[in-house]
């Protein structure tokens, strides 16, 4: 009985993982296809990738939303880890409360709302939409997602060491710099690498408050998607895979290092991603 | 010493401000305007009052309850048999891996799959169902945006079936009850929290999934973030946009009341 239940419960959950993995690895497949569309695989070739690699337009968004994702993540990281030591410290248990819920509603909101108000403030505050309104976003709504990895690292740290290094003469600089920064790095880490793949992945966001002259990968993969198939993507995709998965194990194996026995936990954004905190 | 504390965290608060506390704000107050500026109730009357806009967002809850109770259907017993399995976690890590993968890529593969001579259709065609249209209608939506949500239904559910504590079943076990009772009585009720956080986190993005009905659906499909990038990027009409942007933020915080985890308390 119990054998038999074994076996089915592993016939359905590779069924389940068949499925997840399909549609992957379908453009990945079709990437390589000689006949250009996606249905008739019609002989090995390496074209779209050498099409790929002389499309100047593309190449130049890929950097635009690597440079955007990098400048962005690294300001959110900055912003959101003081702001997370600031609601640490935040004496009152409920201004911390009010914080927090104000940290969680950007997470919650759904990428519409999100885009649509904050292209309303860059309208009203008449900002030039383009490369700096899609920037601002992106630091604006990866900011609480740093927060989010930074705070548990805090709440962890033993408080009586800030105590101690304060006794012993530490200036309040030294206090952080020596105390605090070293006790939350692997969320800050975290919070770094969850922005970073968050800003590349945005469509929602970037889609509204992007204007004409400005175009990150996703928005791009978006409009030429509505123009039916187009093997560069799948060859686009084959490679935005494998930098996931790099980004994926790279990620893995530095929070190994500093282990802790954690179960994985729902990314609680609408961002469209599973996370190991 | 606390000044300096505070004044560290002061572009936290400033950008917080900026860019939480101004846009809902401006989201709010521009739900008031009418298309010429002036102030107006106009549009919250129009939307209760239109049947067209009712209908939408009435669909577009159909969906998102459709959308939630497939990905459950599918994930609930993945995520039971996953914590059954040896090295769980990373057969967990591997399942949800492919969220890492741009949503725009996966849906743009539906586009090959789901096409007159794609994947789906050649199988139908072999089973001499014969072709199907299938892109660009309800059931391509469906599907795609459950493929597209079930890892964020299986995470939290394996979460919450991964922290029942041994014993409990062991126990059921112990008293006779066979491997169905135990489940029933003693997994099921204790894995619910992890069925509401998972809805919570289908049901709203389900709301607003604009990207897959015009990729996938083919227009067929209005859902309340369609309805809302419509009115701001293509008909230009924001307070009608707003209006409909401040009753998605009310749904989505009805549905986090609904969903939201039980007091301590009530764990007996």
């Amino acid at each position: 009985m119990i054998k038999k239940n074994a076996k089915l419960s592993s016939i359905y959950l590779f069924v389940v993982f068949i499925l997840l993995y399909l549609p992957i690895f379908y453009l990945i497949y079709y990437s390589f296809n000689a006949a250009g569309t996606m249905n008739q695989f019609d002989g090995f070739t390496l074209e779209h990738y050498a099409e790929l690699a002389d499309d100047i337009r593309l190449l130049t968004i890929a950097l635009d939303t690597v440079r955007v994702a990098l400048i962005s993540s690294l300001a959110a990281t900055v912003i959101g880890t003081m702001g997370a030591i600031g609601i640490y410290f935040a004496r009152k248990k409920r201004a911390q409360g009010l914080l927090l819920s104000l940290n969680n509603i950007l997470l919650v909101s759904p990428d519409v709302i999100i885009g649509a108000s904050f292209l309303l403030l860059f309208t009203l505050a008449g900002f030039r939409l383009g490369f700096y309104s899609v920037l601002f976003s992106h630091i604006a709504f990866s900011i609480p997602i740093v927060v989010l990895m930074v705070l548990p690292r805090l709440e962890e740290m033993n408080p009586h060491m800030i105590t101690a290094a304060r006794d012993l003469g530490a200036s309040q600089w030294q206090v952080l710099k020596e105390i605090i920064l070293p006790s939350i790095s692997s969320g800050i880490l975290a919070g770094f690498f969850m922005a970073f793949t968050y800003s590349i992945d945005d469509f929602a966001v970037t889609f509204f408050v992007t204007g004409n002259g400005f175009a990150t990968l996703s928005v791009e993969i978006y409009s030429r998607a509505r123009q039916g198939v187009s093997l560069e993507i799948n060859a686009l995709s084959t490679l935005l895979f494998l930098v996931a998965m790099a980004i994926v194990v790279g990620y893995y194996f530095i929070q190994k290092q500093n282990t802790r026995k954690k179960t994985l936990a729902v990314d609680p954004t609408n961002h469209e991603k599973a996370v190991m905190p | 010493m606390a000044r300096q504390r505070k004044l560290l965290s002061v572009p936290y608060y400033l950008w917080m401000g900026l860019f939480v506390i101004v846009p809902v704000l401006l989201l709010l107050f521009q739900s008031f305007r009418g298309l010429d500026g002036t102030f107006t109730l106009m549009n919250i009357l129009n939307y209760f009052t239109s049947p067209v806009y009712l209908t939408m967002t009435g669909q577009s809850f159909l969906y998102a309850f459709l959308i939630s109770a497939l990905t459950l259907m599918i994930s609930y017993p993945a995520a039971y048999f996953l914590t059954k399995t040896k090295h769980k976690q990373l057969w967990l890590l591997i399942m949800i891996l492919p969220t890492w993968m741009n949503i725009l890529l996966k849906a743009y593969a539906f586009i090959g799959i789901l096409s007159q001579s794609g994947m789906v259709n050649q199988l139908l065609g072999f089973m001499g169902i014969g072709a199907q249209p299938l892109l660009f209608t309800r059931l391509s939506f469906l599907i795609v945006a459950t493929y597209i949500e079930i890892p964020f239904m299986l995470l939290p559910v394996y979460n919450a079936i991964d922290d029942i504590d041994e014993s409990m079943t062991l126990a059921s076990r112990d008293l006779g009850a066979n491997e169905w009772q135990t489940f029933r009585s003693v997994i099921f009720p204790m894995s619910l929290s992890g069925v509401r956080s998972g809805i919570q986190a289908v049901f709203i993005p389900s709301l607003s999934l604009f990207m897959l009905t015009r990729l996938i659906a083919g227009n067929r499909v209005m859902t309340l973030g369609t309805a809302i990038e419509q009115h701001f990027l293509v008909t230009q009409n924001w307070g009608m946009g707003s209006t409909m942007g401040i009753v998605l933020i009310v749904i989505m915080f009805a549905v986090m009341a609904l969903t939201r985890k039980r007091q301590r308390g009530g764990i007996r």
